[in-house]
């Protein structure tokens, strides 16, 4: 009793009752500050050394230009189709149970923890004319390995898990009353669906999606192996920042490098609305 | 009124079943099917398969090439130096894990939802510029680059700044992993300490350590996988020099470039080996987290 009230009159000035505040957020911010933030400022106070005239160039420049539709196109393809795979794969798992369930829900994390030069090598071979899948495709002649669409399969790999992870939890606590309610008013399946079950998904859905968008565009290692990797046709724009390095054309390494810093800021910014937007949906 | 309440609540039998209406709570069972058929091509399709080329392939020539692909010096240097990599990497991203989710946990302060977005900023980095910034820091046309060649001292190109790049994209797995933990744990136990008389380190040792140590073994597994894994930013500041920066990613990339798909696949069977023990791991402590929340909350 004695304890209790102590506490709850210490609560009233809550930052002195646990110690190690100074140590523990100094050291946080002194560690950001070297590792992540002093680099990322000094990457775009060089951008904007470069000047004007450099980013005009840079962003006139036919090679440039081809590898950020590239980029962002098949990032775009890659989330859509996440989507799409995604909500089926945690409407699966939450609502079919079948044998192996526990065991196929572990291995959604599987893009999470495998290196992606491991993915890379892994799914150009699978891929390539003469692999286990691009073998028949090939004779169909379709062509995955070396083309767009050999970009497009690595992306939808990495990004699969954000969207079932993300849109898994809110199913699982989705109020199965509203499904009976609208099935005894006369509700068919896929009204049901369509009108009740989908909604509450829909911000899950656009984060995952956004999680995924962000992660492809600046996937390196799982494309590069497969892409193919020709100037203007299967270029991502993390090889052409390598690339510029290796010619040792900082600078327009560095204008590529902050326009995709301030595309991933935007990312981040949509993702933290949207996941506010969740947590109001979820709590309310 | 009487007959009325007897009529809502007739005796059993005595007025006929209604005829069964199926409502429609689930699909019929055919779509079931199809779904789940379908869910799980894919899935058998774009993870499954993937992995099983890895063995395939690294066995393809024999055991005796896959064992002399993992023994070779170069293979034996470059799991040396990601064993290195790891080893510093991962126990400084832990403190920094451990101090920010204390700080951001334990305390009210402004600008506390900027701060969680910052940490989380190296997930929203592509890898290549995690490298790039720390090229145009330390490398040769760098800002320091003048002054560290005429010290001597080597960063990029070298292990130094395949740690710092390394740094740079695994920094926010663990803080990641403690920060909600350690929020739904309140600060009522530790304040508990303090007032029975326990200092800081006694009452994070004693009391918030042993709360959250799943968590935080979660959150070091997956900074260790990435540690190991990292390929894009490494790639950047490596330079690729064989048997001293190569990494077992890179490692990779050479062979493979070079034709050598056997023995790439053989260094990639042990990173393959290592994201599943660590998925393995991680179904085991969500289970056992499952089972502290739950007899925690009674």
């Amino acid at each position: 009793m004695g304890t209790t009230s102590a506490i709850a009159r210490l609560r009233g000035t809550k930052r002195r009752v646990l110690p190690g505040f100074g140590l523990s957020l100094g050291f946080t911010l002194t560690y950001l500050g070297f590792i992540v933030l002093i680099p990322l400022a000094v990457l775009f106070a060089q951008a904007a050394g470069a000047g004007g005239a450099r980013f005009l160039s840079e962003l006139t420049n036919p090679r440039t230009l081809a590898a950020f539709r590239v980029s962002f196109e098949t990032a775009f393809l890659a989330a859509a189709v996440n989507v799409v795979f995604g909500l089926l794969i945690a409407w699966v798992l939450v609502r079919y149970p079948f044998p192996g369930r526990r065991f196929v829900d572990a291995l959604i994390d599987l893009p999470f923890g495998l290196p992606t030069a491991v993915a890379g090598i892994s799914l150009t071979t699978l891929y390539s004319s003469t692999g286990w899948i691009g073998a028949p495709l090939a004779s169909l002649h379709i062509h995955v390995a070396f083309t767009r669409l050999g970009i497009l399969v690595a992306l939808v790999f990495v990004g699969l898990p954000f969207v079932v992870r993300t849109v898994e939890p809110v199913l699982r606590d989705f109020d199965r009353e509203l499904e009976d309610a609208a099935a005894l008013l006369g509700a068919s399946r896929a009204h049901i669906l369509a009108r009740v079950i989908l909604p509450p998904l829909v911000p899950a859905l656009l984060t995952g999606f956004t999680l995924a968008f962000a992660r492809a565009i600046g996937e390196y290692g799982s494309v590069i192996f497969i892409a193919g990797n020709m100037p203007g046709l299967t270029e991502i724009l993390p090889l052409l920042i390598i690339i510029k390095l290796e010619q040792f054309d900082y600078a327009g390494a560095t204008v590529i490098a902050a326009l995709m810093l301030i595309a991933s800021f935007l990312l981040l910014l949509a993702i933290n609305l949207l996941q506010g937007w969740m947590r109001r949906r979820r709590g309310g | 009124m009487a007959d009325a309440l007897a009529l809502a609540n007739p005796p059993a039998g005595a007025i006929p079943v209604p005829p069964r209406v199926r409502l429609p709570l689930s699909e019929p069972a055919l779509v079931r099917g199809l779904l789940l058929a379908i869910a799980l091509a894919f899935l058998g399709l774009f993870l499954v398969l993937p992995l099983i080329v890895v063995f395939a392939e690294a066995f393809s020539q024999g055991v005796r090439v896959y064992f002399a692909a993992l023994t070779e010096p170069e293979a034996l240097a470059a799991i040396r130096l990601t064993v290195l990599i790891a080893a510093i990497c991962v126990p400084l991203n832990t403190a920094f894990g451990l101090a920010a989710a204390w700080a951001i946990t334990k305390f009210e302060f402004p600008g506390k939802s900027l701060l969680l977005t910052l940490i989380d900023l190296p997930f929203s980095v592509s890898p290549v510029v995690a490298g790039l910034v720390y090229v145009l820091l330390f490398g040769l046309q760098g800002l320091f680059g003048t002054w560290l060649v005429e010290h001597g001292i080597k960063i990029i190109f070298a292990v130094p700044g395949i740690a710092l790049a390394t740094l740079f994209v695994t920094l926010p797995f663990v803080a990641r992993e403690l920060i909600p933990l350690m929020d739904s744990q309140g600060t009522t136990q530790e304040e508990a300490a303090i007032v029975l008389g326990a200092n800081g380190w006694q009452t994070f040792l004693r009391v918030t350590l042993p709360n959250i140590k799943w968590g935080l073994l979660y959150g070091v597994l997956l900074c260790n996988g990435r540690a190991i894994g990292e390929f894009g930013a490494v790639a950047v500041v490596s330079g690729h020099i064989i048997g001293l920066t190569d990494t077992m990613p890179l490692h990779i990339e050479i062979l493979y470039n070079d034709y050598a798909f056997a023995a790439s696949f053989a260094v990639a069977s042990l990173l393959t080996l290592m994201a599943l023990v660590t998925l393995a791991m991680k179904t085991i402590l969500e289970w056992r987290l499952g089972r502290a929340a739950a007899t925690h909350v009674h």
